[in-house]
């Protein structure tokens, strides 16, 4: 019997944790109650990255996009859309409210997207491999275990320019042809899924979304550089992620595609999956194999790099999940197409987790040498109520901000880190004028503090010094000597840390005292906050003229700090104030000062 | 399932596409619409819906969308099928129970032939997508 109607459902874990499971329970009920489970076919798809408005719901072949929809419209999708063929209006996604029939292509998000690693996601429902093979899938294995010696394998991912996707750009090819060179013998690839950054989320979304891809291209990486045995480390924290994996394996070993002799071919390859506790540094790749031996994650030096000698002392590959969702699709397209895409150094697309203070937040893919501009206000639609960007910050806590006056940057791996900042996994926080720098600076410091593993001095000193100076500065004690102090160990932390994460834990702060030196200063020299978001720096006053008396103030403070008789001007006392802000945002008349 | 060789693989990816391809919003440049009201589907419209399928399926033919919608209004010549098409008048049928269900797909799709005795009207101008006029 075969479907007439497809309803997907993105299973994202963002529109998952906006009730998508209930959500997709309820259609499936409704189908079933309108006696339809012969001719609709409910889907649960990996994530369609406009996760600013999840769940979403899209109907096939009609491409009808429905956004914010809940578990109660799935009756009202069944009866009217799916039943009487009449488009369910008020959940369309229309930004200028004009309620007309909106399809993918008609909604901005989509339009300068490019999707290679997610070209799966949201299309194919990712815990049937059939869908994935009906994609394509596994074509490039086939082409790379019938067609192509290993060498042409490393050859073509070489020319095709792909760099690693996990922050450094190292190129992929190169990588391959370091680890094949070394004498035969046991080899491992190894797939480094342990996602770290706060707000990054490309990885989860593409193993989510599309596992057998991952799957695919690690065999095929093994084959190119001679290993018969895969590690997928990822962190426990991925829950949804680890059990679409665990699915997709067990469905590939079934089909003869992992295990002995794949497709009847003399090769023989098996992957496992490794969960870590999720600690920042165990991304590193030293770290990160030492913990799948089984010991606490710490980097060690390189070199030996792990292609010399990783896991348990033998040959190792290890890329991130977003390189390798590309390696199918390069050895099926060739490396003429794909170098096609991009800038001079760096080939390909590049997967963003688009997050702050954008109003269309959501996973994106667009090519490498997109501006900041096009993501920022074309896919996200600008910044939120109208305000103005203060600054971008690309590589999560290891990048640095970017201010507004690079816009225009293409970026690439080398604009990037011109710039000061660092292409990273994908992470690119939106801040506007209400964000602090420094505040922000102390957040992404605290963070990589925490994460230090404490092995090398640089980082485990260093960043501490950072973030007790920044503390000082935003508390109104900082000097400018402070500033100078600052530079000093950033600079140092960057040249003599062991591993990526104290080398770039500094990167928040360099490029922030770069750019945004004016608003250190009046941190300092004026004991100003202009973003109001420094409480020691901030007093609040009643200005009398202005207060009625209508002692909404003084009913939501919480120390009961604010007296007044009613309908006579209102007094705070600033020695009980603990400058929460709450009476600013509740007063009617502009009447709370805030200075 | 037994372990896949290299055709078995490439015969599983043939077969899949087919079913994925119907999923497919690009390159659909017809549209058959059935009318599933009430008195359409008492009148049997969901056999012609079922029918119609099948029968561009048998015919391995992807280009045409086929969608359900409400009742046309012509309840008299129910079940209605309407018809739009590149190069050719769009059209509603009426009375197309499931052999003339097929009719459709062989004459007025594949032949690019009107189908006699069941046209009823040209569909009515939209308003919504078309205000001015």
């Amino acid at each position: 019997m075969a479907y007439k109607q497809y309803i997907l459902v993105c299973g994202g874990t963002a529109c998952e944790s906006n009730h998508g499971i209930a959500l997709f329970s309820a259609l499936q009920t409704a189908v079933k109650k309108h006696g339809l489970v012969n001719d609709v076919q409910v889907v649960r798809t990996g994530c369609l990255g406009f996760c600013e408005k999840g769940p979403i719901v899209k109907i096939l072949p009609q491409n009808t996009f429905y956004v914010e929809v809940k578990p109660e419209d799935a009756e009202i999708i069944v009866k009217e859309h799916i039943i009487k063929g009449r488009v369910v209006s008020r959940l369309l996604y229309d930004k200028n409210q004009s309620k007309r029939n909106v399809g993918i292509e008609g909604i901005d998000f989509y339009q300068k997207q490019f999707r290679i690693v997610l070209r799966n996601c949201g299309v194919i429902d990712p815990d049937k491999i059939d869908e994935y093979i009906a994609r394509d899938g596994y074509k490039a294995l086939e082409k790379a275990l019938f067609e192509m010696k290993p060498g042409d394998v490393i050859d073509e991912v070489s020319k095709s320019g792909l760099r690693g996707r996990g922050g450094a750009g190292f190129p992929t090819g190169k990588k391959w042809q370091f680890a094949a060179v070394q004498p035969a013998g046991q080899k491992y690839m190894v797939c480094n899924a342990d996602e770290g950054d706060p707000g990054a989320y490309m990885d989860r979304s593409t193993l989510e979304g599309d596992p057998h891809s991952i799957l695919e291209a690690m065999t095929i990486a093994g084959y190119a550089i001679g290993a018969d045995k895969g590690f997928i480390y990822i962190r426990a924290e991925y829950p949804l992620a680890i059990q679409r994996l665990e699915n997709a394996i067990s469905q590939s070993r079934e089909y003869g595609l992992l295990g002995n002799n794949i497709l009847g071919s003399d090769f023989s390859f098996d992957i496992e999956i490794r969960l870590g506790a999720g600690a920042f540094v165990c991304g590193e790749e030293t770290a990160l194999l030492t913990s799948i031996e089984g010991n606490r994650g710490m980097p060690s030096p390189r070199p030996p790099f792990p292609a010399v000698k990783g896991l348990w002392g033998h040959p190792t590959v290890i890329n991130n999940v977003e390189t390798l969702a590309n390696i199918p699709v390069v050895l099926l397209k060739g490396n003429l197409w794909f170098s096609k895409i991009g800038t001079a150094s760096s080939k390909g697309t590049k997967v963003f987790a688009l997050t702050g203070k954008v109003n269309n937040s959501g996973l994106i893919e667009v090519p490498m040498g997109t501006t900041l501009r096009e993501i920022i206000f074309d896919i996200g639609g600008g910044i939120r109520d109208g305000k103005a960007l203060k600054a971008a910050q690309t590589g999560g806590p290891s990048g640095g901000m970017i201010p507004p006056q690079f816009l225009d940057t293409p970026l690439d791996y080398e604009n990037l880190s011109k710039i000061g900042s660092i292409m990273g996994s994908g992470g690119l926080i939106v801040m506007d004028e209400d964000d602090c720098i420094p505040d922000v600076a102390k957040f992404f410091l605290d963070f990589t503090v925490e994460e230090s593993c404490g092995k090398c001095a640089p980082c485990r000193i260093g960043g501490r010094k950072l973030l007790n100076y920044l503390n000082k500065i935003c508390n109104g004690d900082g000097t400018l000597e402070d500033i100078e102090k600052m530079q000093v160990i950033g600079e140092a932390m960057s040249r003599a840390s062991l591993c990526g994460l104290g080398q770039t834990a500094s990167n928040p702060v360099k490029s922030s005292l770069r750019y945004f030196m004016d608003e250190y200063k009046e941190h300092i020299e004026e004991k100003k906050c202009r973003a109001g978001k420094c409480k020691n720096l901030l007093t609040y006053s009643i200005d009398t003229e202005k207060c009625v008396g209508c002692t909404a103030c003084a009913k939501v403070c919480p120390v009961n700090a604010i007296a007044g008789e009613r309908k006579q001007p209102h007094v705070i006392d600033t020695t009980i104030c603990i400058k929460c802000g709450q009476c600013f945002e509740v007063c009617k008349f502009n009447a709370v000062k805030r200075s | 399932m037994a372990k896949l060789t290299l055709a078995g693989l490439i015969k599983l990816r043939e077969q899949k596409q087919k079913l994925m391809k119907k999923r497919d919003p690009s390159n659909k440049d017809a549209q058959i619409i059935v009318g599933m009201g009430t008195c359409g589907i008492a009148a049997g419209a969901k056999d012609t819906f079922n029918t119609i399928i099948d029968e561009l399926d048998a015919r391995g033919i992807t280009h045409v969308l086929v969608r359900q919608t409400g009742c046309m209004g012509y309840c008299h010549s129910e079940p209605t099928v309407e018809i739009i098409t590149p190069d050719m008048p769009p059209v509603i049928y009426g009375k197309v129970d499931s052999d003339t269900g097929k009719r459709i797909v062989e004459e007025h799709i594949v032949n690019k032939h009107l189908i006699d005795n069941h046209i009823c009207d040209k569909p009515s101008m939209d308003i919504i997508s078309e205000p001015g006029k």
